[in-house]
């Protein structure tokens, strides 16, 4: 099988205390370089994954294993210290659905904004906006402006747009949270659908039970390491077992 | 679907991948104007007024009070010509330096090419530009003004080395400003600068002729060539080249020294080569900070 994402061993290693001025750095410069200006820890420790296209994989793990920072490298947003990572085909994100919309332009410039933030061609948006707008359910408040938008709404707006970009690998960070019980339905199914459309979903959630119902692989993560790799229902198992 | 090679994400084309994301980069302009004029009642109209009251401001103050009139013909277009370009660079490096820390909800989250941002804040302020500039011809043709093809060609060169010129700084700044707030600051002082460090509203034989009075012919002849080199100085002459020169007449202006003399044939080409080059060290330089973009905002 084709190997759709290929992370190999990946370190990377944030530091907790910044300095945000000149002053400070220059000030630790005079006084001979003493003590360590930032504190490090690593976030991701020599992990390795190879996802195969189709598969659906769930990254699990208590919070700050490095469950979202792995996406986000997958993603580009970050780039590793140490390791490689490589994907083929084209990568959009769940992550933190929304993120592009802006509160004071209407939902119909939000959906031209972040489709396009999100990749889409103009075409591309205008061939799908009638489908975006139905999935939403957003109806006539298309032309409100988004900040008037209940919190439900905005997100089933932004999940719509982020669903219909048509990559060949998905990842989806908890974006579960979105919207009422027929809506998750809605969003759930519709995830399943992508799956079984040969698409590559890498989740992240801490619904342990949603995922096993979405992902057939589970990974589980624990202070930056792989610690578990198998059939999603043994790994759910083993964490549950721990706690 | 298999055809697509393994490729590494999160390794931009650079200033390439704007030319490919022209769409994008279109919806992010076309959201700054929406956004900027929101609920004000004058909308774009502010884009005329503010540059029209500090034109009247440095008229008065300048022209009038510190006796400029008396010695520049057409003084008012003289400094308006400057003026609107010092205004659209002030804009644009400006907000192109503040572009990725106040992006850095997006940034932080998705992949798309950063150099957007900064991009788009230029571009932004070149469709701010556009109504001064209507203002300056109005004042022109009402002065005169019989442009030739050189002119016209001028007008462009001089608006080319200030895109050139902002596009790289803030490039350079907006980068750093992600690791030093400081940047931001700096930029600020540095715009301060440039108004006053380019000949808008005085006259460029005066800065010869004082550098020479005070530092002597040897010392002031090298401060004067650093002071032309500047592409903002190269700028506002070609503009000075463009609108100011037409409308101004033999016996009172000596048309050989109105803007230098070897303005079009050595300093353009000057100009532009600095800007370009200011734009490969902005461009490299943001390359080499944006890796870490999403972890420092």
């Amino acid at each position: 099988m084709t190997i759709a994402v290929d992370v190999q061993s990946i370190s990377k290693q944030f530091v907790l205390r910044h300095t945000r001025s000149i002053k400070e750095a220059f000030v630790w410069i005079m006084k001979g370089r003493k003590g360590d200006l930032s504190q490090k820890f690593h976030a991701l420790d020599g992990v390795s994954l190879q996802v195969h296209q189709g598969e659906s994989v769930a990254l699990l793990g208590l919070n700050g294993s490095g469950k979202s920072t792995l996406l986000k490298h997958i993603s580009g947003v970050m780039l590793p210290d140490g390791g490689s990572v490589r994907t083929r085909g084209r990568v959009a994100g769940l992550i933190e659905v929304g993120a592009g919309f802006h509160p004071d332009l209407s939902g119909r410039d939000n959906v031209y904004l972040n489709g396009a933030i999100l990749g889409m061609t103009e075409q591309q948006i205008n061939e799908r906006f009638e489908s975006i707008l139905d999935f939403s359910e957003i109806g006539q408040f298309i032309d409100t402006e988004v900040k008037f938008y209940s919190s439900g709404m905005y997100l089933r707006l932004a999940f719509s747009v982020a669903i219909h970009t048509d990559p060949e690998i998905f990842l989806i960070d908890e974006i579960l949270a979105v919207g009422d019980e027929p809506f998750q339905k809605k969003c759930l199914d519709k995830i399943k659908e992508l799956g079984d459309a040969g698409k590559t979903l890498v989740v992240v959630s801490h619904d342990l039970d949603l995922v096993s119902k979405v992902c057939r692989r589970g990974v589980l993560l624990d202070h930056g390491r792989v610690v578990l790799d198998g059939a999603v229902e043994d790994v759910v198992a083993s964490m549950r077992g721990r706690h | 679907m298999a055809t697509a090679e393994l490729m590494t994400p999160g390794f931009g084309g650079g200033l390439r991948d704007v030319l490919r994301s022209r769409y994008l980069l279109r919806l992010l302009v076309a959201k700054e104007l929406k956004v900027r004029y929101r609920g004000s009642v004058l909308g774009l109209l502010w884009s005329y007024v503010k540059p029209g009251v500090q034109f009247i401001v440095f008229w008065f103050a300048l022209g009038i009070f510190l006796g400029m009139n008396r010695n520049t013909e057409n003084y008012p277009i003289y400094l308006f010509s400057g003026i609107v370009l010092i205004n659209y660079f002030n804009e644009a490096l400006g907000n192109a330096a503040r572009s990725i820390v106040g992006n850095g909800g997006l940034i932080k989250k998705i992949y798309l090419p950063r150099e957007l941002f900064p991009v788009a804040s230029v571009w932004v302020s070149a469709v701010h530009f556009v109504p001064q500039l209507v203002v300056l011809l109005i004042a022109c043709v009402i002065g005169g003004w019989n442009p030739g093809p050189v002119q016209l060609a001028a007008a462009v060169a001089g608006f080319t080395i200030v895109t050139l010129l902002a596009v790289g700084l803030g490039l350079f700044f907006g980068a750093v400003n992600v690791y030093f707030r400081d940047s931001e600051n700096f930029v600020d002082m540095l715009l301060m600068i440039a108004t006053w460090a380019s000949p808008v509203l005085y006259s460029w034989t005066m800065v010869r002729d004082g550098l020479f009075d005070a530092f002597g012919a040897s010392t002031g002849g090298v401060l004067h060539t650093i002071y032309q080199a500047n592409p903002l100085t190269i700028a506002v002459e070609l503009f000075h080249f463009a609108f100011w020169m037409p409308t101004t007449t033999s016996p009172r202006t000596d048309q050989l020294q109105a803007v230098p003399p070897d303005i079009l044939d050595l300093w353009t080409p000057i100009g532009i080569a600095t800007a370009i080059v200011v734009l490969i060290v902005g461009q490299f330089t943001f390359r080499r900070l944006e890796g870490r973009f999403a972890q420092e905002l």
